[in-house]
């Protein structure tokens, strides 16, 4: 399974492979990142990139999570990645834009990684 | 004779009265650009605080994993895990400052300024109020977005300066050009405003990208720092009044209309001065000059 994280903190990438280094490690599973809207846009328009489900930041300077998100499930219409966004503690203004825009689901900030594992286990059964 | 005496008393009463006020204005000024910092800082120092608790999380599984690869021998991956630890201290460490910084900053910035000029980098000093009045802003409005664009002259160096105010004039020129750029981004989403210029259509405002550029540059007797919007710019019958007090563009009880008067006057106490270069309908550009 592989996993495209966007967030516009770069030190998410580093926290990414310690909370998940066994899965990486077995290769259950693989991840990419993207430090902006725009990154991740441009990563998902590359070949063969694989990527099933998107864990975006909603607040990010440039092109936000909720752009994003509306541009993916635009584009891709056969099959749409799973996108799950990751919304601040409180925010229901996003999460009601997020779900909208046809978001898959949430985590909020701080990030819980044991429910993002859980969440994960359940998409990989399905 | 008596009614002279009478009437200059009133007079320096009225002055003493005049006096207070100020200090008063001046002080409500400042509660509202901090007011405008809260929701920023709230959320600034929650991204440091998540990562120094995740990473020491995460170190604690780590360690319980070195421990098991030396009692059965592993010590390479012993070793791997022990670098890793070094890594995610360091990393506990900088969010850890990263948070400090931010509280400092707040600190300094509610602190009666002491008038006291401090070897200032100025680039940080800019960074920080930049971030700052972003999120304070997007606390307000979840909508808001802008792009920000930084340009710092690396060879800029530490300048002598009062932090406090400066922070205060970096910090007014920033909120105002985030406001000027969303009020031009909802004026396409709103065709009855009159800031709409012509022709605005959706198409336009899919293309408009609300940018704000902060940059610094050395000069040979000087310092400079532009703050620069995309927005509506500000109109040529207004020009002459945007440094006089209390004149506010904003709808009554959003600008206190001091923020630009203040910078002007801290400006001067810095021997330094507030230049604005605008253009109708393409955006504004204020650049204050330091002397070194």
């Amino acid at each position: 399974m592989k996993i495209l994280v966007v967030d516009d903190e770069h030190d998410v990438k580093l926290l990414f492979e310690q909370r998940f280094r066994k899965e990486i490690r077995s290769g259950e599973t693989q991840f990419a990142f993207a430090f902006s809207g725009m990154e991740a846009l441009s990563y998902l328009n590359g070949n063969d990139n694989g990527a099933i489900l998107i864990l975006s930041d909603i607040n990010m300077p440039g092109m936000s999570g909720l752009e994003l998100l509306e541009r993916i499930k635009q584009k891709y219409s056969k099959p749409p990645p799973f996108v799950m966004m990751i919304t601040a503690y409180g925010d229901d203004e996003n999460f009601k834009a997020a779900k909208n825009l046809g978001a898959d689901d949430f985590l909020t900030k701080p990030l819980d990684f044991k429910l993002l594992k859980d969440k994960l286990k359940i998409l990989k059964d399905v | 004779m008596k009614r002279e005496l009478k009437h200059a008393r009133e007079i320096e009463k009225a002055f003493t009265e005049l006096k207070a006020t100020q200090v008063q204005l001046i002080h409500s000024e400042k509660m509202a650009s901090f007011g405008e910092l809260t929701a920023g800082i709230a959320h600034e120092i929650q991204n440091p605080l998540n990562f120094v608790n995740n990473f020491s999380e995460v170190s604690y599984e780590l360690i319980e994993e070195m421990n098991d690869d030396i009692h059965t021998g592993k010590f390479e991956e012993a070793k791997a895990i022990a670098e890793d630890l070094r890594q995610n201290l360091k990393k506990i460490t900088l969010h850890g400052k990263r948070a400090e910084a931010i509280v400092k900053g707040m600190l300094q910035h509610s602190r009666t300024s002491t008038g006291a000029r401090e070897a200032v980098d100025i680039n940080k000093l800019a960074e920080e109020y930049l971030r700052l009045a972003y999120h304070g802003l997007r606390a307000k409005d979840k909508s808001f977005n802008a792009t920000m664009k930084t340009e710092f002259d690396g060879h800029i160096g530490k300048v002598e300066l009062v932090p406090q105010d400066m922070g205060r004039v970096i910090l007014n020129l920033i909120t105002n050009a985030f406001y000027a750029v969303n009020e031009k981004k909802k004026s396409f989403l709103n065709p009855v405003s009159p800031g709409r210029p012509e022709g605005g259509t959706v198409m336009n405002e899919k293309k408009y990208e609300p940018t704000v550029s902060v940059s610094t540059k050395k000069e040979k007797d000087r310092i400079s720092i532009s703050v620069k919007d995309n927005g509506n710019g500000i109109p040529k019958k207004v020009l002459n009044k945007i440094f006089q007090p209390f004149f506010t563009t904003k709808p009554s009880g959003e600008g206190t209309g001091l923020g630009l008067s203040l910078s002007y006057d801290i400006l001067k106490a810095h021997g330094g001065t507030l230049e604005v270069q605008t253009q109708e309908g393409k955006g504004t550009t204020f650049i204050i000059n330091i002397p070194k």
